[in-house]
């Protein structure tokens, strides 16, 4: 499995060479190559120790011998891989079985061959096979006091750590022993594996003995180089072990020492210490600037080995850079001045021509400069040297190295977002659409996205959202969702007009449809609904671009639910007149997912309240087999209730429950909030508009940033057009009105009006004459506490007094509220129950509207047949009288029905009517002012739905009433239930002023169950 | 640095080094994701990419890829530069390193990493110090028996019958079988 690759990776070196391929190989260009060839065969007395190479030879065998002509298959058959793999494992098997014996054995192993089979062992798991023993010998061989011994014993400990609570005493133990030797070999070797390690209970036990060594005065410079690293690895591991004290003082010192590589320990050490306890480190930056000054200004010879290519201490200075970085600009206008003389400096080495001409020299040089770069902009206070970093790093825009391009374009990115320097980048605009057009490496052309992406404002706004939709036909798959969402981040906060933005997004789904979140797509909708000034143009856009005959289902989806909003505002042309518009959306149709022709549906019975005239060919469709029986649940209920909705409720019912969508709540915009989460945070250029306030490119007028949050608005179900952000779930702010339940309350006083995740409300209801009492129960569902809970009802017609409530429900416990209700005169608008409360710190609104209607307030009244009829023939006016004739849901079943009737609060009359199958009531509405009699009938048609209603003749004698026994005409009735099916009937006559009658009828209507073969009739006199 | 790969052009592991506590689990997975990842970056490519949170910076010498994971502030340059440096001392330690240097010597590029680098950082950056430190630990050391064979009597009864070759001819041949191009010719 990997000697053999070795062996043919040498052949292929060679062969590729000799073919004359060397030129393309990566490595010629670097200084140095890492080169091909034959390990020396070791040869004995070699002071340097080859423990196991036997073994790994013989590895190397199995493999070569199974394959004999491996080297020359450039392919390498998966055949003879496997075989070789399983060569592998049976030797090492074997292997590992030996070893085993030989640590379980009676004889004492010596130390030699210890150390020879924790070595082999080692190997073994670097191959990548488990190694589950051996711990126990190489933690003895800790306690040898022969180096390579100790030395093998360490790198097993590194690299196979054991949590081993035994085990890691042990470990310790030794470490102890050898960081108490005083032999500074045998201690770089302990704080070595410290640092490997790193774990917890190395922190426990050294901790406190490190910073001790790392500042005693004795202390040989390679151990402080140690100490200081191995402290660095413990304090991030676990910072809470690592005690600060009276050494941090020393510690800084140490940037004065005179051996440079304790300077660069060190360095790094007090980095990451003084991110956490910048106060306890201040004094380190008067030294760190000393330090680098010191660097900077030395001839390249001065630091002799720590020089790497002509360039002083690169290492050294980028740490230093790095420290200084964790501070604001010095105070001290003399460190100050010094500091600025450094970063000048290194500012002015980039001009100077390379005293070498190998990359490393290039490279390390660049280092300390994009260092440098990265501590002006921390300071973000010298507007020179901004620009002058700008000026630099818009030269490495167009260096030949690719490295520096990408380095380049990724700091320029952090300068856009500094004042002083944004407007310097800009001047960069062209050089980085340029890279992104010709950079063939994907992620130097993701760095110039994120760089345009930075640099845009209002001023360069339109072109560089331009040139991204026209790199993003061409871009690559991995980035182009992120395009997208900076396109349309950058096209909404910069839109000065909308129409702009309405175009940008849709060319964002004509070109990369597939890449659209659904965030992007929510986000244009709800700016289209919260600006009305955008609206006509965006119907008219999205019209027009339905009409290509192939366009991504996200468009579909905006249009459709933009049509459907806004669809009348371009209906007056004949060209896209409701019926062709609704054909255009229904074209598309067939082709789109379940979500989106749900959606569609949705937009269908808008447009049956936009445009009455397209009524009957929406109701078609929604009637056809493929909607109606969709195997879908959700299309069929859809289209089920729909149905039933255009069929029964009136225009102004229709109006108000189909109304366009009111203006969404402004937020953070989610599309933000996605990219911040693509990329990490930081990671993001800062768009924060305060700071480039000066170069005017935002204002804070734009008040268009946040719309767009997906964490939605809830309707907890209430209202099923709402639900078109089908996600939405959560019942955040919901102000809705809960109607969910309300008609279950027609006929019954008691049940659950409400309920979600979190809230269930039920009710328990009495009347009497004008007067009810209602106990409302709030049960929570969930395990924690509602805070600050309260409740009150708002009623414009209904006097409701309600007691108040304990702010605080316990969780799964349950709260009664009591509301007395008082009826003063006739009324249509049902109260509303608006609660709040507080649960997990986000505050939930409910509001629920109570089922207190009408027809609570009836006293049953019971009569004769003749009075009956007599009182009922003298309600003959017009105003008098509500009539109404519906399909039946369900068969008509006497019983049902009868519970239905006496539920509605009227008497049951038996024996009044001389249909038998007829029902028969009457009661008295009691208000405070005024009592209304109410005669009430209900007719069931038993016979099957016969005509339409839409061809029967509409009925105008009113002395049709009783015509008992005559189905045929009950449709003659329907005259004022114009629009109706004419498949049933429901009628209540009433004298009371206001035409809310109907709305009664409705609710009864609605919920007696009738089915699509039985007619009812249901007549309602006072 | 949170960790540096060694791995070869076939995608083997070579080494391994973690500066960060992670499971064994979780190395084996950012080692297979991040092999792949770089192994399909074509030669011309910049030696840095954004991976996860992290930054990958690389570098290919010969059949070998250096990798190493940083974090988001840590400079892309010096450490493109700390793999050179570590491939410097390997080549000065082995002289003219190759792949096989580091199979058969583990153990050895393990220490020399550790006296250069400690905890994710720059221990010591000068050449000769560090070479000092490894060749002070090979002094201590005491003379071993190359001869000795580890595995007497465990050999493979394929290899008996392959007859008399030893382990060493083996290789040779494998290495050898086209006529030799020398090495230091086409590699100088």
């Amino acid at each position: 499995m990997f000697d053999l690759e070795v062996l043919v990776t040498t052949e292929r070196e060679r062969s590729r060479k000799r073919g004359g391929l060397a030129l393309g190989d990566p490595a010629a260009s670097s200084g140095l190559r890492f080169k091909n060839r034959r390990p020396e065969v070791p040869a004995s007395g070699d002071n340097k120790v080859k423990i196991c190479h036997c073994f790994i030879r013989k590895l190397l065998c199995c493999s070569v011998r199974l394959n004999p002509d491996a080297t020359f298959l450039s392919g390498g058959g998966s055949f003879k891989k496997g075989k070789s793999k399983e060569a592998e494992i049976k030797r090492i098997n074997k292997e590992l079985a030996n070893i085993r014996s030989k640590f379980k054995g009676d004889k004492a192993l010596d130390g030699y061959s210890k150390k020879k089979y924790v070595c082999k062992l080692l190997f073994i798991f670097l191959l990548g096979h488990d190694i589950d023993f051996g711990h126990m010998e190489a933690v003895n061989l800790l306690s040898s006091n022969k180096y390579t011994e100790k030395q093998i014993g360490y790198l097993f400990i590194s690299v196979l750590v054991n949590s081993n609570s035994d085990l890691i005493r042990l470990i310790n133990n030794g470490i102890k022993n050898d960081l108490a030797s005083r032999n500074p070999t045998f201690m770089n070797l302990a704080l070595h594996c410290i640092a490997n390690v790193g774990s917890r209970e190395m922190a426990e036990a050294f901790a406190s003995e490190i910073p001790r060594v790392l500042v005693a005065g004795d202390t040989m410079d390679s151990v402080k180089q140690s100490a200081a690293l191995c402290l660095l690895r413990l304090n991030r591991t676990s910072p809470d072990l690592v005690p600060m004290g009276e050494w941090t003082t020393r510690v800084v010192h140490l940037l004065n020492d005179q051996h440079l590589g304790v300077v660069t320990a060190a360095t790094s050490l007090i980095t990451t210490l003084a991110q956490k306890n910048p106060d306890d480190f201040k004094t380190s930056v008067s030294l760190a600037v000393a330090r680098l000054s010191r660097i900077v200004t030395s001839a390249s010879i001065d630091l002799q080995d720590y020089t790497y290519y002509f360039v002083a201490a690169p290492w050294l200075s980028v740490k230093l850079l790095r420290l200084l970085q964790c501070y604001p600009p010095p105070e001290d206008a003399a460190l100050r001045s010094r500091l600025t003389e450094c970063l000048e400096t290194i500012l002015n080495k980039a001009q100077e021509p390379p005293k070498s001409k190998k990359v490393q020299h290039s490279n390390a040089k660049n280092a300390v400069l994009f260092e440098a770069i990265a501590l002006i902009i921390h300071h973000d206070s010298e507007p020179t040297l901004l620009v002058r970093a700008c000026n630099q790093l818009g030269q490495f825009l167009q260096h030949r190295e690719t490295n520096l391009r990408y380095l380049a374009l990724e700091s320029m990115c952090t300068l856009a977002s500094s004042e002083f320097s944004h407007e310097a980048v800009k001047t960069h605009m062209e050089t980085v659409i340029n890279a992104l057009k010709t950079e063939r490496d994907v992620s130097v052309r993701q760095r110039a996205v994120d760089l345009l992406y930075a640099m845009c404002d209002r001023s360069n706004a339109k072109q560089i959202v331009a040139e991204m939709l026209s790199y993003l036909e061409t871009a690559d798959y991995s980035i182009r969702e992120e395009i997208v969402l900076k396109v349309a981040i950058l096209a909404e906060k910069y839109a000065v007009d909308y129409t702009w933005y309405v175009d940008t997004i849709l060319n964002l789904i004509r070109i990369a449809g597939d890449y659209v979140s659904e965030e992007v797509w929510y986000r244009v909708i709800q700016i289209v609904i919260n600006r009305d000034d955008v609206q006509g143009y965006a119907a008219k856009t999205v019209f027009e671009a339905l009409q290509a005959p192939a366009c991504h289902e996200n468009l579909v989806k905006v249009g459709g639910y933009i049509l459907g909003e806004f669809g009348n505002l371009i209906a007056g042309d004949s060209r896209s007149s409701p019926l062709v518009q609704f054909n255009l959306l229904h074209s598309k149709f067939h082709l789109c997912s379940v979500p989106t022709r749900a959606l569609l549906l949705s937009a269908y019975i808008k447009f049956i309240n936009l445009f009455p005239e397209v009524k009957a060919t929406i109701q078609d469709v929604l009637r056809s087999d493929s909607q109606l029986r969709n195997a879908d649940v959700e299309l069929q209920q859809r289209a089920v209730e729909y149905l039933r909705l255009s069929c029964i409720a009136s225009t102004d019912i229709l109006a108000t429950v189909l109304e366009e969508m009111p203006p969404f709540p402004e937020r953070e915009s989610s599309i933000l909030a996605k990219l911040k989460k693509k990329k990490g945070p930081g990671k993001l250029p800062d768009m924060d508009d305060s700071r480039r306030s000066v170069n005017g490119s935002t204002d804070s007028t734009h008040s268009f940033t946040d719309v767009l949050n997906l964490n939605p608005a809830p309707s907890s179900g209430a209202n099923l057009l709402i639900d078109v952000f089908s996600e939405s779930s959560a019942p955040a702010a919901a102000t809705d009105v809960s109607e969910e339940n309300f008609p279950r309350f027609v006929c019954k006083n008691n049940g659950v009006i409400y309920e979600n995740q979190l809230l269930q409300i039920g009710l328990k209801s009495e009347y009497r004459q004008n007067l009810g009492r209602m106990y409302v129960f709030y049960g929570n569902k969930t395990s924690t506490q509602f805070l600050s809970f309260s409740s009150s009802v708002s009623s414009s017609d209904l006097n409701v007094h309600s007691k108040a409530v304990d702010p605080v429900i316990e969780g799964g416990a349950q709260m009664q509220q009591i509301l007395n209700i008082e009826c003063v005169s006739d009324f249509s608008d049902a109260p509303v129950l608006n609660i709040q409360f507080r649960y997990g710190g986000a505050l939930q609104n409910i509001a629920v509207k109570l089922p207190v209607m009408l027809n609570k307030f009836f006293q049953p009244t019971e009569m004769m047949s003749q009075d009956f009829f007599q009182r009922w023939k003298q309600l003959g006016a017009p105003q008098q009288e509500v009539q109404k004739i519906f399909k039946a849901k369900h068969p008509m079943d006497t019983e049902v029905a009868k519970a239905k009737i006496l539920g509605f609060g009227v008497a049951l009359l038996d024996g009044v009517d001389p249909n038998p199958a007829n029902f028969v009531g009457a009661g008295v509405v009691h208000t405070k002012t005024t009592q209304v009699g109410c005669l009430l009938r209900l007719e069931p048609n038993m016979q099957a739905q016969t005509p339409n209603g839409n061809a029967a003749p509409p009925a105008t004698d009113p002395s049709f009433p009783f015509g008992a026994g005559l189905p045929g005409s009950h449709l003659g009735i329907c005259s004022r239930c114009r629009g109706e099916q004419g498949d049933g009937f429901v009628g209540l006559k009433g004298t009371w002023p206001k035409s809310h009658e109907l709305k009664v009828a409705f609710d009864l209507a609605s919920f007696l169950p009738p089915d699509g073969r039985v007619c009812e009739r249901l007549l309602l006199r006072t | 640095m949170q960790f540096m790969l060694l791995f070869s052009r076939q995608g083997k592991l070579r080494l391994q080094k973690w500066y960060v506590p992670l499971s064994d689990k979780e190395k084996k997975k950012i080692t297979r994701e991040l092999v792949q990842t770089v192994l399909a970056r074509k030669p011309k490519m910049c030696s840095f990419l954004e991976w996860r949170d992290l930054k990958i910076v690389y570098k290919r010498y010969a059949s070998l890829y250096f990798c190493c994971a940083i974090e988001d502030q840590d400079n892309e340059l010096i450490t493109l530069e700390i793999i050179h440096r570590y491939v410097e001392l390997l080549d000065k330690y082995f002289g003219s390193v190759c792949e096989l240097d580091i199979i058969f010597n583990f153990e050895k590029a393990y220490f020399i990493l550790d006296e250069f680098l400690l905890g994710g950082e720059a221990q010591e950056t000068s050449k000769k110090n560090v070479l000092k430190a490894i060749e002070q630990a090979d002094l201590l050391q005491e003379n071993i028996d190359f001869q000795m064979r580890l595995f007497a009597g465990s050999r493979d009864p394929a290899q008996r019958a392959g007859g008399n070759r030893t382990d060493i001819n083996t290789i040779f041949i494998a290495i050898h079988t086209p006529p030799s191009a020398s090495y230091s010719a086409v590699c100088s």
